[in-house]
């Protein structure tokens, strides 16, 4: 595990790569919404919609009823309830175009492009990337772009990857172990890699993207369906208060238009969230791709805001991918100065994070200078077998390493180990961290501390993640004593220690046994079981395409904190919908108070038509009362457009807290907002002399 | 004072009714009460059923709709050949088969809405073999199907919800009998008359008239009538007469029995769902709401009646018109709400001659879909389905795929929810654009104008609530209504009750979600909010045209409205 996270983990990552963030109104974006709001009149794809759908019949029964009866009302009417449709297609094209644009970069690396195939002779031949088959080699060298997905078999090669992930700093891919994936599309900039193509034309990494974030063929998810079914009933219960309206209205004597109840249904069914729903949907998957994380299935997502029981990799996401020295023990009568001395002339040619936090500390604690070695000197590498590193100057051996490696070693050498040595070895260990022994030839000095350094404001995060209800548990193959310490350094609410892949496997079932939802994070071919288990399973994309396969998201920068990212995006996409939907219907109770008097002026022959009264708005006339309600029906659509496609804030608190500001701002304020609007219209109708 | 006393003592009562019947209801229903083993046994074997046999929610709903149809057959057939039948003193003749339906329609349903003057239609058979026998089964199906529904969020994972015989058997002998027993001695007690022998005749020799004083087994029928939230009096004038309410005791009883049940089976599903705390704000939804109601309307017949006012009588007592009075203005608001609330629809004041938003406090407490707290098992379930509406809404604006007591609410629960909140506004508003578009319809109401209109709305919405309470004014027993309003009860029952038992049923398939801090909490003050917003905007969008052409154009036409 090398992978280096140096980024904040509570602020946002940004945005980069195929995920170029878009103003929300970008031009040409814009203009391809324009058009496209109009394409999208076809009743066939409205039927799909049945809110808008009953507002495009709406329409076309005004528009009748104007022809027949031309009016200035009528007319307005038609066209404001035209509009409001326009409206509810520019929602959802905005929302596809943000994906449209992405997806037209991603297709543009898929050029075409030849592959030189190996033949089970050994020798090359050209073919087209298309022409490919499952399972083919192909030989890639310097300059030449992968042609399709596929696994290397053979060789080492450092790869740009910029044309995915965004990261322009090359990733080295090699053949075996967990990262030996490519994606077709990417670019080989050094050395000779030989690769079995795992994916034909069509169904490769990138094809999957781009169906993706162009939304096409979008599967609705099941809270979005539970919600559209929702929105249908409460569609259907209308129909029958407006038509009824007829003979009640008959009854007492007055005449209702049909373009009033016309008006009068479309402002009380959820237009609002019926315009903005599968805007929101796309929005919000745009958001996942925002922070470079591609989910296949927009259940997935949906999944991630449920999830109680979040699995993460302890290096990595909960610790620095690296250990670093903090403390320097001497052992025998030698002093803390000694130590931190020999223990930087032993790591002055050590190049690993571990090595130059060694050399760094030394400095930092006792101003010891990287020194410019003279004379004869030789550096001793780490090897699997000494488990130590070093160096010798003439005839001074000097060498750090695992405590039993080095005490081996000193003794051999005929030095004798110091009686406090083992104490201090131990209480390292126990605090969770790794001691390194450092000796001077026999003569054992001290001990350096390295201690996994957990990310700054983890903590934090994690106890957001509790205010959520979301528990955390910490993964790795620490053993328990080390896991203990830093899982409560950390404040993770359990870990898992000495972690295997099957232990991983048996702790998701027992969690989802218990009904929770389980979400985590892999990159490792042995975590692609677990991957698959789990309801939500991230893949790291440097990891094996087994993994990637497995999961049901891909992370582009390979950044295993971004699990929290994407329970937040899930919820925030939840809450975006639940908000508006009470907000559509909370807006109902002033439209009513607009039309209700308008309609039945004249009700049992009253003279001094009494329910005047209700119209608290005191709005100038009963058309200017019908038109305004429907003005502002459309307009709200357009309104919300930037909210719907941006998502809800979404502050981590407790669910009491999250709710009791949404149900004050979307509840009580979608109550008042109406009134305000729909009074301010009908003073600029007047104004404008339209009534 | 009075007023305030009965208050207190109808709070007192009523929080123990909750606490202990409650409790008690909940040991019935999980089969832990014996005492009736030696009755309750036989009855199993007769209907070759036991507690073991459980049904799957289909075979519920079907053996319930078959019953309630032999129920509606056996009434009917009863009603028409009443004259051949014993128990006839006054010799009263079949009645008509609109009417029948109509009557065999109302009490199967737990209606009792009537289109006839009990004393001069019906023999002592029909009113003990054919109506009270009703007034104990009917509201025995309602509970038993809010059993089901409990046990929709109490079981885990389960194909099956109960047994339709096993509960009803149970209601019957261990809840409703007993306690309509007890109480009926104390009704006889009071002074309602409880005979088999005819009407007593006498000659005023003063006025020189003669008079016929309709009598008959009264007392027994009064209890059942209340505890079962049914509603249909023997005689004509209900609970006005002191034939039936003879006391204020027996008033007070009155509003208890009513409440008693649909109050407790709160607790009961509390404790059934182990949290009494989910209880408990169920009861919150409806002591706030009921609250809101009594004030409500006993505040509006505390006014003048405008129409009176305009007249220029200035009134110093509140709306007395219409109203017995040894109640007097605020307790018989009192008695509407809680009557008009509870699907009861017993009356002891004439709701016709409440002022237009005093009529109105009465016919919107029905238009919430009667869950304040509605009838006995139909109130539960009516809240439940509300509820599941605003834990959907709720959850969603908290992040998560909303969950009521660890269940999750997704596409077939919105679905049957919706269903179930959607039946009967949509009956009730159909129903009574067709009464007001023919001529046969509009021959209904006594009054012009918008009074006419809100007797036929008060008329349809009660019956298609399965209320039973009568506006007044509204000349009933005609085919058309006879045959309207049979249709109006039979799909307002049935278009709750199925999807509710279909509720339970897939909720009961389900496993439950552990809670956790992100859950929405469905026992805090928001959620009681939520739910009462969801109730109040259901009914209010749904029927606010309609009321503003009743009651509230009629208030305001006389040029005020408070």
């Amino acid at each position: 595990m090398t992978t280096v996270i140096n980024q904040p983990v509570a602020g946002p990552s940004e945005p980069h790569g195929v995920a170029q963030a878009k103003g929300l109104f970008d031009g040409p974006i814009l203009r391809q919404a324009l058009r496209d709001s109009v394409r999208k009149m076809n009743p066939r794809t409205q039927v799909k919609n049945p809110v808008m759908f009953v507002v495009l019949v709406g329409s076309v029964i005004t528009f009748i009823e104007a022809i027949a009866h031309p009016s200035k009302f009528t007319w307005s009417i038609t066209i404001w309830l035209v509009l409001t449709v326009l409206f509810a297609n520019f929602a959802e094209a905005m929302a596809e175009g943000r994906g449209k644009a992405q997806a037209e970069t991603l297709r543009k690396m898929r050029s075409e492009t030849e592959a030189r195939r190996l033949k089970p002779d050994g020798t090359e031949e050209l073919i087209a990337a298309a022409n490919l088959s499952k399972g083919d080699l192909v030989v890639c060298e310097a300059g030449d772009v992968i042609p399709s997905d596929g696994e290397i078999i053979e060789g080492i090669a450092s790869v740009d990857e910029s044309a995915i992930t965004g990261e322009s700093a090359p990733v080295v891919r090699e053949s075996g172990g967990d990262r030996s994936a490519v994606t077709g599309g990417t670019k080989v900039l050094s050395d000779r890699i030989v690769v079995r193509i795992t994916a034909e034309r069509g169904h490769t990494f990138i094809d999957r993207m781009i169906t993706l974030v162009e939304g096409a063929n979008r599967q609705k998810t099941p809270n979005e369906i539970a919600l559209t079914i929702l929105l249908a009933v409460l569609t259907i219960i209308f129909i029958p208060v407006v038509v009824t309206l007829v003979p009640f209205a008959n009854y007492g004597g007055a005449s209702v238009s049909v373009v009033v109840l016309v008006a009068l249904l479309v402002c009380l069914i959820p237009t609002t969230i019926g315009a903005l729903l599968s805007a929101i949907g796309i929005a919000g998957m745009d958001r996942l791709v925002q922070k470079n994380v591609l989910a296949m299935s927009g259940r997935a997502v949906e999944a991630a805001g449920d999830v109680q029981t979040l699995l993460l990799d302890k290096t990595g996401t909960i610790t620095l991918g690296n250990r670093m020295a903090s403390t320097f023990f001497p052992v025998g009568n030698h002093t803390e100065q000694e130590v931190a001395d020999v223990a930087q002339l032993a790591s002055l040619a050590d190049e690993t994070p571990e090595g130059r936090s060694i050399v760094v500390l030394a400095k930092e604690l006792f101003d010891i200078r990287e020194r410019q070695l003279e004379g004869d000197h030789a550096f001793i590498p780490f090897t699997a077998t000494t488990r130590m590193s070093g160096l010798d100057i003439g005839s001074r051996q000097i060498r750090k390493g695992a405590g039993d490696s080095v005490k081996r070693w000193a003794t051999e050498l005929g030095g004798t180990v110091p009686p406090d040595l083992d104490v201090i070895v131990e209480s390292v260990s126990r605090a969770g961290s790794t001691p390194l022994v450092v000796a001077d030839g026999p003569d054992i000095i001290g001990v350096i501390e390295l201690k996994d350094v957990v990310k700054q404001g983890i903590r934090e995060k994690f106890e957001e993640m509790r205010q959520m209800g979301i528990r955390t548990i910490m993964i790795t193959g620490d053993n328990p004593l080390t896991a203990a310490a830093i899982a409560q350094e950390a404040g993770v609410d359990d870990f898992l220690a000495e972690a295997t892949p099957e232990a991983k496997m048996a702790l998701i079932k027992q969690e989802q046994e218990g009904g929770k939802l389980v979400a985590m994070t892999g990159d490792g071919t042995n975590d692609a079981p677990a991957l698959a288990q789990a309801d939500v399973g991230v893949a790291m994309n440097t990891g094996t395409t087994a993994a990637k396969e497995a999961g049901n998201m891909v992370d582009l920068d390979s950044n295993p904190t971004k699990l929290l990212d994407v329970v937040e995006i899930g919820k925030q996409l939840l809450i975006t919908r639940g908000s508006l939907t009470t907000f559509s219907i909370a807006n109902d109770v002033a439209k009513y108070f607009a039309i209700i008097p308008a309609i039945f002026v004249f009700a049992y022959g009253l003279k001094n038509n009494p329910l005047g009264a209700l119209n608290i708005m005191k709005l100038h006339s009963p058309e200017s009362a019908v038109l305004s309600a429907v003005i502002f029906n459309a307009l709200v659509i357009i309104a919300l457009i930037p909210l719907a496609l941006r998502g809800v804030k979404f502050r981590a608190s407790k669910s009491s807290v999250i709710l009791r500001r949404n149900v004050l701002i979307f509840g009580v304020g979608g109550v008042i907002v109406p009134f305000i609007f729909i009074k301010l219209i009908d003073l600029i109708l007047v104004a404008l002399h339209a009534y | 004072m009075g007023f305030f006393f009965t208050l207190v003592a109808l709070v007192v009562t009523l929080g123990l009714t909750w606490r202990y019947l409650g409790s008690y209801m909940e040991a019935v229903f999980n089969g832990r009460v014996h005492w009736l083993a030696w009755i309750e046994r036989p009855v199993y074997r007769m209907l070759g059923t036991s507690p073991e046999q459980e049904q799957t929610w289909k075979r519920y709903a079907g053996a319930m709709v078959v019953f309630t149809f032999v129920s509606l057959v056996f009434t009917y057939v009863i009603i028409r050949i009443q004259g051949s039948l014993p128990l006839n003193p006054q010799h009263l003749g079949a009645v008509g088969s609109a009417l029948d339906f109509n009557t065999s329609a109302s009490f199967v349903t737990n209606t009792n809405w009537q289109n006839y003057g009990g004393e001069t239609t019906m023999s002592y058979f029909s009113q003990i073999g054919a109506l009270t026998v009703q007034q104990f089964v009917s509201p025995a199906v309602g509970i038993s199907a809010a059993m089901v529904l409990v046990r929709g969020f109490s079981r885990r994972k389960s194909p099956t919800i109960g047994n339709f015989w096993v509960d009803m058997t149970r209601c019957l002998f261990y809840v409703l009998l007993p306690i309509a027993f007890v109480f009926g001695i104390i009704f006889v007690g009071e002074g309602a008359v409880q005979t088999l022998a005819g009407t007593a005749s006498f000659h005023d020799v003063l006025n020189n008239v003669s008079q016929t004083i309709a009598r008959g087994p009264i007392g027994f029928m009064e209890t059942i009538k209340q505890l079962g939230t049914n509603g249909g009096g023997f005689l004509n004038a209900n609970s006005a007469t002191p034939f039936e309410n003879p006391t204020g005791l027996t008033n007070f009883l009155s509003f208890w029995l009513l409440l008693s049940i649909p109050v407790a089976l709160t607790y009961t599903f509390g404790k059934m769902v182990g949290s009494i705390k989910h209880g408990f704000a169920l009861l919150a939804v409806v002591i706030i709401l009921f609250g809101v109601w009594v004030g409500y309307t006993a505040n509006a017949e505390h006014q003048n009646n405008p129409a009176v006012a305009k007249a220029g009588i200035v009134a110093t007592v509140g709306n007395t018109e219409g109203k017995e009075v040894r109640f007097g203005d605020t307790s018989s608001a009192l008695f509407g709400v809680a009557s008009t609330s509870t699907s009861t629809g017993s009356a002891d004041s004439a709701y016709d001659s409440f002022t237009p938003i005093g009529g109105m406090g009465l016919l919107t407490g029905m238009m919430m879909g009667e869950v304040t707290p509605g009838g006995t098992g139909t109130g539960l379930y009516t809240l439940l389905i509300y509820a599941i509406l605003a834990v959907f809404i709720g959850g969603l604006m908290i992040g998560r795929t909303p969950e009521y007591l660890g269940k999750k609410i997704q596409a077939k629960e919105v679905k049957l929810a919706g269903l179930g909140s959607l039946v009967m506004p949509m009956v009730v508003l159909i129903l009574t654009a067709i009464a007001v578009s023919l001529v046969v319809g509009r021959a209904g109401p006594e009054n012009a104008g918008p009074h006419g209109f809100t007797e036929i709305l008060y008329g349809l919405t009660s019956q298609g609530n399965n209320n039973g309470s009568a506006f007044g004014g509204l000349t009933g027993n005609t085919p058309f209504y006879n045959i309207v309003g049979a249709i109006d009860m039979l799909l307002g029952r049935f278009g709750v009750m199925i999807p509710a038992l279909a509720l339970g049923g897939v909720l009961a398939e389900k496993d439950v979600v552990p809670e956790s801090l992100g859950t929405f909490r469905t026992d805090n003050g928001m959620f009681v909010g939520l739910t009462i917003g969801v109730i109040l905007i259901i009914g209010g969008l749904t029927f606010f045209p309609a009321i503003a052409l009743g009651p509230v154009v009629e208030q305001l036409s006389h040029l005020r409205f408070f």
